[in-house]
């Protein structure tokens, strides 16, 4: 009888080995998602030859050379530049417009609105290209600012709305109502009450428009030429060549990586949320 | 004086409305339609000037390389599609295998690993940080890192696999591997987005029904049966929905790795829209592909929606 009624420290004992089992499980789940960024960030430190060995060489001593490489060989810096202004710009754009028709729906309940925007979710961005291609072409636009900002916003836009109803939803109604009362006009009410309310949301949706944008291959891949191309498209000519360039491509994948990585450190908490807003309430 | 407002008009905003004069008191009667005009006009502009013209274009025949104009030719298009089109027909089935196998293998990974999760443990913002990585990173850039490794005599894929004992694969390179290569990138890169969604979904349910269930007896595979899964099913219904929405919506990361190839054998929709366009400047048949494109992503979402709102929820 006494053996089968374990002591407190073996209980204890039992206890941490069955949490060590637990964190054990927990790493390896994130082996997988972590593996493939930092074999990224290793091949972006190794020489050609290392990056080519077989079998993978796992010790070395780090050179910046690809990165200079990078830098220097291709022009690196302006892509950087075009995509900084294209995703800059469809995002304030997205803002501007977006900010007050998201608190108008919330508010004043326009559906045929709220619906316009799903469906510009929900459109493959493949039904686009044609079109957009065509327009632009017409306009003389291509490879130009305007068109890559303006076919942008079909990413920004309806992602800054529908994060930005669900927020205003939550704007209690009686904080609005005595802004009115003391003589708040309703835009007032938009600027001073509800979207200071509103700033982590505001945060979720700015972060995730721009990094969305900045993420964006296809409308940069029609739309523009050598002069505003932008770097997903950069980084997709790294292996257009007879040879692949191991350590150019992965320096250049790290360098589109990295702000991403510190932009979602601010807002981690509420990005799933503004994925999927407008989904998961009733 | 508040509640009377609310039950006239549909807003509960419409308490008096300040004297003001001219301008400002038009702008401020009629705020709520001119509003939100700018963002509108936008809109029908992006979306609907697209898909009208789209339709437009597919009753066209035209060449970008050519020097004759569009000419319309009716249904053509519609009826080569779907009559004669093997290579359309390709491209359904694998937009279907690969959204179909990607998303039902996201969905079980995601519950069981968001189910491990479910429990208090140190490190939690960490993990929730690996986690969002794959998903927000740049589709190109993750891609070509897949390739990297998916090479297949220097990848470091194929390493793994020869230290465990098996033959290294031809991964990308073969018609019968490249769509469960690629299944297996997209799985890396989305099954996060469902964990975290059903982690927010565990975290949000109430306690007592496992508490009852716990003391008249339940194991913990009926608790998980009868308990967890009936509660979550709104939430895996979401997240089904997105994650479909999505993968239909799939074309940086396959065009990166194979372009369609070898053979086609990776070709889904997305891709034959594109090739049709800008490889063989086909624009009226591009855009006829895009129609049908469409069409076919909104009755499959929309499908999904009404699932949802007639038997997963509650």
């Amino acid at each position: 009888m006494e053996l089968l009624i374990p002591s407190a420290k073996e209980r204890r004992a039992s206890r941490a080995l069955s949490t060590a089992g637990y964190y054990v499980g927990v790493i390896l789940i994130c082996i997988p998602f972590v593996f493939v960024f930092l074999w990224m960030a290793l091949g972006a430190l190794k020489t050609q030859v290392q990056n080519t060995a077989s079998p993978p060489v796992w010790i070395f001593a780090p050179t910046f050379e690809n990165f200079r490489k990078v830098f220097l060989a291709n022009q690196f810096l302006k892509y950087i530049e075009n995509s900084l202004i294209v995703s800059g710009g469809a995002t304030l754009l997205a803002l501007t417009l977006g900010l007050p028709a998201a608190h108008v729906i919330a508010r004043y309940r326009q559906r045929g609105l709220a619906l316009g925007i799903l469906v510009a979710r929900m459109a493959p961005h493949l039904s686009y290209v044609v079109p957009f291609f065509i327009l632009f072409q017409k306009l003389g636009w291509i490879d130009t600012y305007a068109s890559m900002v303006l076919s942008h916003l079909v990413i920004t836009l309806p992602m800054v709305v529908w994060i930005m109803i669900g927020a205003f939803e939550d704007v209690p109604r009686e904080l609005e109502e005595a802004a009115r009362i003391d003589g708040c006009s309703r835009w007032q009410v938009l600027t001073r009450i509800s979207l200071p309310v509103c700033l982590a949301a505001l945060a979720t949706a700015t972060i995730l428009s721009f990094i969305f944008s900045w993420n964006n291959f296809i409308f940069a891949l029609i739309l523009t030429g050598p002069e505003r191309r932008t770097l997903p498209v950069a980084v997709f000519n790294f292996i257009s060549g007879d040879e692949i360039d191991w350590g150019g491509l992965s320096a250049a994948a790290t360098l589109i990586t990295l702000p991403i990585l510190l932009l979602i450190l601010f807002v981690q908490r509420y990005i799933v949320k503004g994925m999927t807003a407008g989904g998961l309430k009733g | 004086m508040a509640i009377r407002a609310k039950a006239q008009s549909k807003s509960s905003l419409a308490v008096q409305t300040p004297r003001t004069t001219g301008l400002r008191e038009f702008f401020e009667r009629h705020f709520s339609r001119l509003v939100p005009l700018p963002a509108a006009v936008t809109m029908a502009l992006l979306i609907i000037f697209p898909l009208a013209f789209n339709v437009y274009m597919s009753l066209h025949s035209w060449f970008v390389s050519s020097t004759t104009p569009p000419h319309f030719v009716g249904i053509k298009n519609f009826v080569e599609i779907f009559g004669k089109d093997a290579r359309f027909w390709n491209a359904v089935w694998i937009t279907v295998k690969f959204t179909a196998i990607g998303v039902f293998l996201q969905l079980g990974l995601g519950l069981a690993i968001a189910l491990y999760l479910h429990r208090d443990f140190r490190g939690r913002g960490i993990v929730r940080t690996v986690m969002l990585l794959p998903m927000v990173s740049t589709p190109v850039a993750v891609a070509l890192i897949w390739v990297v490794m998916f090479n297949p005599s220097l990848g470091v894929l194929n390493y793994f696999l020869s230290l465990l004992g098996f033959k290294p694969l031809v991964w990308l390179g073969h018609p019968r591997t490249v769509l469960p290569s690629l299944i297996l990138m997209d799985i890396w890169k989305w099954t996060p987005f469902m964990v975290l969604i059903i982690h927010a979904g565990l975290q949000s349910l109430p306690f007592t029904p496992f508490e009852a269930a716990r003391i008249d007896g339940a194991s913990r595979w009926q608790l998980f049966r009868f308990i967890t899964l009936p509660l979550l099913r709104p939430t895996i219904a979401v997240a089904l929905i997105f994650r479909t929405m999505d993968s239909l919506k799939t074309f940086d990361t396959i065009y990166v790795m194979t372009e369609g190839g070898p053979n086609n054998a990776s070709e889904i929709l997305n891709i034959y829209v594109f090739q049709t366009g800008f490889k063989y400047f086909h624009m009226g048949y591009a855009s006829a592909l895009a129609v049908i494109l469409v069409v076919f992503v909104f009755a499959v979402n929309l499908f999904l929606i009404r699932l949802r709102e007639r038997s997963w929820s509650y």
